[in-house]
């Protein structure tokens, strides 16, 4: 910083670092490589003006040594910038195992984001410092996406769909949140911030929001007002899957084929319950598409996700 | 200096009135048609710009509401892309050059020409009806479910428009296709055709192969509002990321039809100035071509952070990295063709210089985006705006100029003013790096783009380039008043003004109308500066004749 005019964003996140090294290092690589390549052009344009004495014998219009050098070393230095960018850009695909996660939702022209514990914001997000958060994605209505500058992290929030972005703030702080995504006439005023804490102002602030009911209890209430419990539950009549467990299990198919329980495949299965039958079940049950909005789908996946998580290991949220 | 006046057996002088050229098959009318029709939306979509630049010289919304905002970066994507840079240069000096530079009468297919310009504005009808009665909301890249659902505009009346200039473009693209392999003078082997030429023919092919996809995808989403057949609609089992899919395996390889033809004109004008051969000829032809195949395998780059498998993303930035090569191979050798020339700086040569400089740090700005981990942090924000309008202003509007200067006396057969022409490339160069470089900054501290109003702490680098947009708009109307004002008082043209090697310039200045007195026969190399009689005369820079 300097006169207050920022040059560089904020590193408050586990990523941002290693991220602002590869920035850095390609910033350095292309900036030489510009300014020596502007350079040349200068040089050879004042040196070769018209009718300036410089010797122009032993031209030549080809160099098949100089191309290939050129050509080589350029794929060279392209696959190390690629293969450390993929290499950084894989972390996003593996959260670590002990996460908080909190469930974002963006609607026109606002991020809702519901804590474990039932907590509700709109626009601001509170994250504990030095813990694993993973926000699950959902959208109500077009894409968004979930854009935090001071973090490196980005992702989009698409209708139909359940996306994840993950990161650790590293720094306590509060930091831009915005909707990188253009999404209608409010666009630029969908955003806030988001307000990284030690644990345990993080634990406080949690206490402080006035409990609701969890997102996992509103799963289970929204599971029973629905009916869904009522051919689901134990003491159903109607044959129907045993959901216990379900999340990450792998599902066998009456197609003979085989899926694993995950967002896309339990929201497809509320939705659009004929697109993919278990096996040995008969296709029996109804759509809940436009009875389930994107707020309650989110309700009872927790839910669901929550039936696995008592039975392996794996603690709470909140250890 | 040919002082003479304008013989009516010049392609201008045979009829004028305005039958005679709205209903002209002449290719160097139709282009004509083009330039004059091209200028009016590139300066109606600069205006859009210059609007919202001075709109976010202030973080708060004050001089435009939401609604406008989002309207008019809408309307400025969609009229400058495809109203103007797809057509810019194939349209107008394509279609003027290329039987020219191949020494052909026409083009192979005359009033498909004609046809093509009357489709272009028909489907520019449907975009300014849509300006006129309301406007569109949906960004240029009309993404579903907000265009299909969501957005409150003229959407399906500015889709069809872009959709109905498709087909002029395709028509222009089979159209140069067919010359270019049919109507080659004799002796003008595929290796002896300017790069012009060749850029030409790699674009043609984009066009032809890519465009019906974007066709496919705007009639679906006018079917998708019409009708509501779902298939973007994630309620009806649809997909949205489906469209960006659909969009983006046309729009990649549409920015390198945006691109290719400015490559070509600089490979024109660089070895003209210098007084050498094009450095490394084959190889830049042929990176024409490999442009034009891996452009066709990158569209999934636009496409990171969209919900897109990671597997898909890291195959997609590989790929990515690969089409920047051959990028990089036409920069060394332009830069090497510089090496032992005798180098003269008039206008187009500024200009070449210009694009040399400006599309080299915008395709170096371009491996970030392509690295997955700084894409992530920098895509949607100020640095793609940046990154693109480097290449597709800085880059291609500037080889425009460049072209535009460079042909102009055997367009008109009037010179330029040539003092008038250093100072406005000049001026666009600083104006268009005040308005760009500040982009850069505002992407990697996370600007948003698409934003009507910002944090206050971005407001400094917002100020430089509003700033820079003025003195950008400043640069590009000098143009359009000193290249008025040549068309009827700039000296008389030569034939061949910069001594040139292309066909070209071997026909009067303006051209007449069946372009050669004799059918040219070609035994020599492109380029071949070195000839004798060239190499060794005392060039003495060209003189102001105004």
């Amino acid at each position: 910083m300097s006169f207050g005019i920022p040059f560089t964003p904020p590193e408050a996140s586990s990523i941002a670092g290693s991220v602002d090294l590869l920035f850095y290092t390609l910033l350095a690589f292309t900036a030489l490589l510009g300014v020596f390549l502007t350079s040349l052009v200068i040089f050879y344009a004042v040196k070769y003006r018209a009718g300036s004495s410089a010797d122009r014998t032993g031209e030549r219009a080809r160099s098949l040594p100089l191309e290939v050098t050129w050509t080589v070393a350029s794929l060279l230095i392209a696959f190390v910038i690629f293969g450390w960018g993929a290499a950084l850009f894989m972390r996003r695909e593996h959260p670590p195992l002990e996460a908080l996660e909190i469930a974002g939702l963006g609607k026109q022209w606002m991020w809702e984001f519901r804590h474990p514990g039932g907590q509700r914001e709109i626009n601001e997000l509170h994250v504990p410092v030095g813990k694993a958060v993973i926000v699950s994605l959902a959208s109500q209505d077009v894409i968004h996406s979930f854009f935090v500058p001071a973090f490196r992290v980005k992702q989009d929030a698409v209708p139909g769909r359940t996306t994840h972005v993950w990161f650790i703030a590293s720094e306590p702080g509060r930091y831009r949140l915005f909707c990188a995504q253009y999404c209608g006439t409010q666009h630029s005023e969908m955003g806030g911030f988001v307000t990284a804490m030690p644990p345990e102002a993080y634990a406080a602030w949690l206490g402080n929001q006035g409990q609701g009911e969890t997102l996992v209890a509103d799963g289970e209430k929204l599971f029973g007002a629905l009916g869904c419990s009522g051919c689901h539950g134990n003491s159903s009549k109607v044959r129907a899957p045993d959901l216990t467990g379900i999340f990450g299990r792998p599902v066998a198919l009456d197609n003979q084929q085989t899926v694993i329980a995950d967002d896309r495949y339990l929201r497809d299965s509320i939705l659009n319950p004929k697109k993919e039958i278990a096996a040995g079940y008969e296709p029996v049950m109804p759509s809940f598409d436009g009875l389930v909005d994107e707020g309650e789908m989110q309700m009872l996946l927790a839910y669901l996700k929550s039936l696995s998580a008592r039975d392996t290991t794996k603690s709470e949220a909140i250890h | 200096m040919n002082t003479e006046a304008l013989s009516s057996s010049s392609y201008l002088g045979e009829g004028a009135g305005p039958a005679a050229w709205l209903l002209t098959t002449d290719h160097k009318r139709v282009a004509w048609l083009y330039l004059i029709s091209l200028t009016a939306f590139f300066f109606l979509g600069g205006a859009m710009a210059v609007l919202m630049r001075i709109e976010l010289a202030t973080p708060a919304g004050d001089l435009v509401s939401d609604d406008v905002y989002n309207r008019l970066f809408s309307l400025h994507g969609i009229i400058m892309v495809w109203f103007f840079l797809v057509p810019s240069i194939p349209a107008t000096l394509g279609n003027f050059l290329l039987p020219l530079m191949i020494g052909a009468r026409d083009l192979a297919f005359p009033r498909l020409n004609l046809a093509s310009w009357y489709v272009f504005m028909l489907g520019s009808l449907f975009a300014l009806a849509s300006v006129v009665f309301g406007g569109v909301d949906t960004g240029w890249t009309f993404y579903t479910p907000l265009s299909t659902l969501y957005a409150n505009g003229f959407v399906s009346m500015a889709a069809l428009g872009v959709f109905t200039v498709g087909f002029s473009t395709i028509m222009t693209g089979i159209n140069f296709i067919v010359t270019i392999h049919t109507l080659r003078a004799p002796g003008l082997t595929w290796f002896r055709l300017p790069i012009f030429v060749w850029t030409m023919y790699a674009t043609a092919l984009v066009m032809v192969l890519a465009t019906p996809v974007l066709a496919a995808s705007l009639i679906l989403i006018v079917l998708e509002r019409m009708f509501g057949i779902g298939i973007f609609n994630p309620a009806l089992g649809g997909d949205p990321l489906l469209f960006q899919h659909l969009f983006w395996f046309y729009s990649h390889p549409a920015v390198y039809i945006m691109i290719l033809p400015g490559m070509g004109v600089v490979s024109e004008v660089l070895p003209c100035f210098s007084r050498r051969p094009l450095f490394g000829y084959k190889a830049v032809a042929l990176s024409s071509m490999a442009i034009a195949v891996f452009g066709f395998l990158v569209w999934g780059h636009h496409m990171f952070v969209s919900g897109q498998s990671a597997y898909a993303g890291v195959l997609f930035s590989f790929l990515s990295f690969c089409v920047a090569i051959p990028s990089a191979i036409k920069v060394f050798n332009w830069s090497l063709t510089l090496r032992k020339g005798e180098i003269t700086f008039e206008t187009p040569m500024l200009y070449a210089l210009f694009f040399l400089a400006l599309f080299t740090f915008g395709g170096l700005a371009g491996l970030f985006l392509a690295a997955l981990a700084i894409d992530v942090h920098v895509h949607d924000t100020y640095f793609v705006v940046a990154h693109f309008h480097y290449i597709m202003v800085g880059g291609m509007v500037t080889a425009y100029m460049a072209g535009l200067h460079f042909w102009w006396p055997k367009m008109t057969g009037r010179m330029y003013p040539e003092t008038w022409g250093r100072i406005a490339a000049t001026v666009t160069f600083l104006g268009f790096n005040l308005t760009f470089f500040p982009q850069f900054v505002l992407g990697f501290l996370g600007m948003p783009r698409r934003y009507h109003t910002y944090p206050p702490e971005f407001q400094f680098w917002h100020i430089l380039s509003s700033a820079g947009a003025v003195v950008l708009a400043i640069g590009y109307l000098m143009p359009l008043f000193y290249l008025g004002w040549s068309l009827f008082r700039g000296a008389r043209a030569p034939a061949n003004p910069w001594r040139a090697t292309g066909l070209e310039w071997q026909t009067a200045s303006p051209p007449p109308p069946h372009n050669f007195d004799a059918m040219p026969k070609v035994s020599r190399p492109a380029y071949d500066y070195a000839m004798k009689g060239l190499q060794h005369e005392k060039f003495s820079p060209h003189k102001d004749e105004a």
